[in-house]
């Protein structure tokens, strides 16, 4: 599915109007763009700031969770070498086999695991995801991440908070917190997967 | 997907193609890894049930069924009640009582995984059932056709051998054709099937023939331990008009490959020379054969029970 990227609001066209009700956009193109720019600049500077060397970037690891984590992790990869030309490690790490949902959802197709060839091991592993509900993918996250290596330090950033945690998890880096009821559908959309950047709320905002 | 995997008919192209994707994600997030081991079939269990004698399939089963945390009982008919007169539905009415989610299955006899996965409420997989079927055979050399030419779409396939009494043969033959390759089959008219000209596949007599034309040579076993009737005169003759020997091995095409499931019979089916070239799969097909097994016991194990 590739919706006309030529809307200039970034919603794809497949869907309601926002106006209408029911499809609430929460972040365009541009907003995507923005806040993957400063989770860069965090970053950057959370590494800087976590090794004496000062080399903290070599030391960086981000690591997507499939599907739209993984190609977040590449873009924050490519922002932090525009910023500061040094390159960031990027990997992904398929978390399918690891999900506490297969017996009751169903199994699904498996997606791509790949890791950088130094590995993970000593090193400060950045999760990065598109949404962050439950937890439980999170948790599947690391799961996978205890079989491949023990990194030196493991921590999140997301695209969208949204609340409504099962499991105490919490993200370092935010790209924005947003209030949700449980009901609602928080839909991210990124130009690698799904052809158009932005993301929105779907559903009644009743409780 | 089904609920069992039978033959090599029940699964479309599109279940096909999900367990080979399957088993290369598979392979792929265990490469280089110190812990091969994931937690998806914990608390689950799987039986292997085997009436007949093997050693890479079995150990193949069960290695993946390992990998992938299930509990893994292993059930061989010698030492067993089977020898004490037990049918194979009391066994299986047994093993389903024990809470067995997953049977995998190999039997002398053709359609036994058949009746018993009407007995039971867990998946059955045949794991080679008489002169019928091996389906997960079928799946681990497509596997390895794909790795290796980058595409089975097209392919062309010569299995040469005992076709007769080969379960290797005749799941490979749906499954290939399935998957969109052309199968060839070579044999003497004696080791051919009844019916063969019903099968999607070209049949020939001279196996130099079609040799140059060929992506994938497979090789199937001599299968001494069925040859209850004269077959071919002498295995001198079969070995100088059917064997793969390094003359014939040069006259294949540069990027085709030799493949055979094992065991061998070397000098028989197939020369030393051949079987240990840098053409032949043959190694490579028992590492796939737990990849794809993993993937087959995901797909069929994972889901709700």
């Amino acid at each position: 599915m590739a919706p006309p990227s030529t809307l200039p609001t970034g919603v794809p066209g497949d869907l309601p109007d926002p106006a209408s009700g029911g499809v609430q956009q929460l972040l365009s193109a541009d907003d995507v763009t923005r806040v993957v720019d400063r989770i860069a600049h965090q970053l950057i500077e959370r590494a800087a700031s976590s090794t004496s060397s000062g080399d903290g970037l070599a030391d960086l690891v981000l690591i997507g969770i499939p599907t739209r984590g993984a190609p977040l992790a590449r873009r924050l990869a490519a922002r932090i070498q525009a910023f500061t030309g040094a390159w960031v490690d990027v990997g992904t790490v398929d978390i399918t086999l690891y999900r506490d949902d297969l017996r009751t959802r169903g199994v699904r197709a498996l997606e791509d695991t790949r890791l950088p060839d130094a590995g993970i091991d000593g090193r400060l592993v950045v999760l990065v995801d598109d949404v962050l509900f439950s937890g439980r993918s999170v948790r599947a996250a690391l799961d996978g991440l205890r079989d491949v290596g023990r990194p030196r330090a493991v921590q999140l950033a997301v695209l969208v908070d949204r609340g409504h945690r099962e499991l105490p998890i919490k993200a370092d880096f935010v790209g924005k917190n947003v209030p949700t009821a449980r009901s609602q559908q928080v839909k991210v959309r990124l130009v690698e997967v799904d052809g158009v950047d932005g993301v929105t709320i779907t559903g009644g905002a009743d409780q | 997907m089904k609920r069992h995997l039978l033959e090599a008919s029940d699964l479309d192209r599109a279940d096909a193609t999900l367990v080979l994707d399957t088993a290369a994600q598979i392979e792929s997030a265990l490469a280089g890894r110190e812990v091969k081991k994931l937690p998806t079939l914990r608390g689950r269990t799987v039986v292997n049930l085997f009436f007949e004698d093997s050693t890479r399939t079995r150990i193949s089963f069960e290695l993946a069924a390992k990998r992938l945390s299930a509990d893994v009982i292993n059930f061989s008919a010698k030492g067993s009640s089977v020898s004490k007169g037990e049918s194979l539905k009391d066994t299986a009415l047994t093993l389903e009582a024990m809470g067995a989610d997953g049977i995998v299955v190999r039997h002398g006899a053709s359609g036994a995984p058949h009746r018993l996965a009407t007995w039971v409420q867990g998946s059955v997989v045949n794991a080679g059932d008489g002169t019928h079927e091996h389906p997960t055979q079928a799946l681990l050399d497509a596997y390895t056709i794909r790795r290796r030419l980058g595409r089975l779409e097209g392919v062309t396939v010569v299995l040469t051998g005992d076709v007769l009494h080969s379960r290797v043969a005749r799941s490979n033959v749906w499954l290939l054709h399935t998957l969109g390759a052309e199968v060839t089959l070579v044999a003497p008219p004696t080791l051919l099937p009844v019916g063969v000209g019903s099968w999607p596949v070209s049949v020939s007599y001279d196996l130099d023939a079609v040799l140059p034309h060929a992506d994938v040579v497979m090789m199937l076993r001599v299968q001494a331990e069925r040859m209850n009737a004269s077959f071919f005169p002498s295995a001198r003759e079969y070995s100088r008009r059917y064997g793969l020997d390094p003359d014939r091995m040069a006259r294949m095409a540069d990027h085709a490959i030799v493949m055979h499931p094992g065991p061998m019979n070397r000098g028989m089916e197939i020369a030393a020379e051949v079987a240990d070239s840098p053409r032949s799969t043959i190694v490579e097909q028992v590492g796939n054969g737990v990849s794809v097994r993993m993937a087959v016991l995901y797909l069929l194990l994972g889901g709700p029970a």
